[in-house]
């Protein structure tokens, strides 16, 4: 059986465990664990080392997707997470400006540890005061050519969408 | 125990502030990835300071170092160079001031800012091991200053600081440059000082932040700090230097053993069933 993997990267609190939950065929193997950073507690948990879903395709072909820890000290995850991936999709919490300069750190972080596509997904875009993805895509000095996508990580046509659209990317660069 | 360790686990600053709040006598021995100093330290104060490129000690010998400062000019440098060159410094430091060439305090405030400047060097080491030997003290031939670690250690924290944020902003030297291409900005008419003209020059797909580093003889902190700027005022931004392994180069390693022909199929069997999830 052959299996090929996705990650799915992106700041702390960008929806990353729903976003693999939302699609994820098996309860997702999360590694949460109780936030003790009063600055980072926004929410009750965290991943800290990474979340694995799966999507099967047949008995041939299995689809892993891998979530990485948010918190910058869990850094060290990210280039053997990266090993051999497919592609990446990089979550941005449309709602949090104060986190772009870090997705943008993560973004170029990628790139280097692996040169497979990518797109930029805009989550959170449900929310009253979610950024505009024409704003999103100066503030975090995307390239035209990179997708920038709506994204609300417990809507699974959001999910799907995102998904075929980094599909695409590599569909497109496997044909030249 | 020796006191020795890795600058990952213990920055410069760190080491600074332990040998002022102690007020340890010993040298300071710190080898880095590319460079080595040596600090010496008289009851915590910094008395001397010397880079391992600098082994001869010929960077760091008075005539060189006076020179560096402009209290001497190139043709005094030769002089000194060739007519004192068997001469301790405390010699012939004793004869220029009797001269009337410099001062006293001209020669101390020359090597003082020689030492604070290879110090201040050191604050961007994050990789390299450290070691103080307390037995070692100040060379014989050489002039001991007398440096209060305070200051050090706080331009050390602003730079450790700087570094952290560049590094986040910059995280990867092997990324090459190329301009943006907005409409109406000439280069001409933007305020460039001559490191950022000369980091211009080398922008090139070819050329890697890091080749222009070394090219243009900055250090890591130096050069993130020139691109930083750059990219904010919208001139450059980051690209994959030519050569880099291509996106295609990168699928090939998700694909293992698969042909080329059939990485197409398998991608478009993942896209119908993730339609129909």
């Amino acid at each position: 059986m052959l299996t090929v993997k996705m990650v799915v990267t992106g700041p702390f609190n960008a929806g990353k465990t729903e976003f693999i939950q939302t699609v994820s065929e098996i309860d997702v193997v999360s590694t949460e664990r109780k936030i003790s950073s009063p600055q980072e507690r926004v929410k009750e948990t965290t991943t800290v080392a990474m979340d694995f879903g799966r999507i099967t395709v047949d008995d041939s072909l299995v689809l892993y997707l891998f979530g990485t820890p948010g918190q910058k000290r869990f850094d060290f995850m990210w280039e053997i997470l990266s090993e051999g991936m497919l592609g990446f999709i990089v979550m941005v919490d449309s709602t949090r400006p104060e986190t772009f300069r870090e997705a943008r750190s993560i973004l170029e972080a990628f790139r280097a540890f692996s040169p497979t596509p990518y797109v930029v997904a805009a989550s959170k875009q449900d929310l009253p005061d979610a950024w505009e993805l024409d704003d999103m895509r100066v503030a975090l000095r995307l390239e035209d050519g990179v997708k920038i996508i709506r994204c609300v990580s417990t809507d699974k046509e959001s999910v799907k969408t995102i998904l075929l659209e980094l599909l695409e990317s590599i569909l497109a660069e496997l044909e030249g | 125990m020796a006191l020795q360790g890795n600058l990952r686990d213990f920055t410069v600053t760190q080491l600074l502030n332990l040998v002022n709040l102690a007020n340890k006598s010993g040298a300071l021995l710190i080898q880095g990835p590319n460079e080595g100093a040596r600090l010496i330290f008289r009851q915590g104060k910094l008395a001397y300071a010397q880079l391992a490129s600098d082994k001869d000690g010929v960077q760091g010998n008075l005539p060189s170092v006076l020179h560096r400062a402009e209290k001497i000019n190139d043709a005094q440098l030769n002089t000194l160079r060739t007519r004192a060159a068997g001469m301790s410094d405390k010699e012939l430091g004793l004869l220029l001031i009797n001269a009337g060439y410099v001062t006293q305090q001209d020669i101390f405030e020359s090597l003082q800012a020689y030492f604070v400047d290879i110090v201040q060097q050191l604050f961007t080491w994050v990789e390299g091991h450290f070691k103080f030997d307390p037995t070692q003290d100040v060379p014989e031939n050489r002039i001991p200053v007398r440096i209060a670690l305070e200051n050090l250690i706080m331009e050390g924290s602003r730079q450790i600081h700087e570094w952290e944020q560049l590094n986040f902003e910059i995280p990867n030297l092997d990324m090459a440059l190329a301009f943006t291409d907005r409409p109406g900005v000439n280069l001409k008419k933007v305020n460039l000082n001559v490191e950022e003209w000369r980091v211009i020059s080398y922008i090139n797909p070819k050329n890697s932040i890091r080749q222009i580093a070394k090219a243009s003889k900055m250090n890591d902190l130096e050069i993130r700090r020139i691109v930083y700027g750059l990219m904010q005022a919208g001139l450059v931004r980051l690209i994959r230097p030519e050569g880099a392994p291509t996106q295609l180069e990168g699928l090939q390693s998700a694909f293992p053993g698969v042909k080329p022909a059939e990485q197409k199929s398998l991608v478009t069997r993942l896209m119908e069933r993730i339609r129909s999830i």
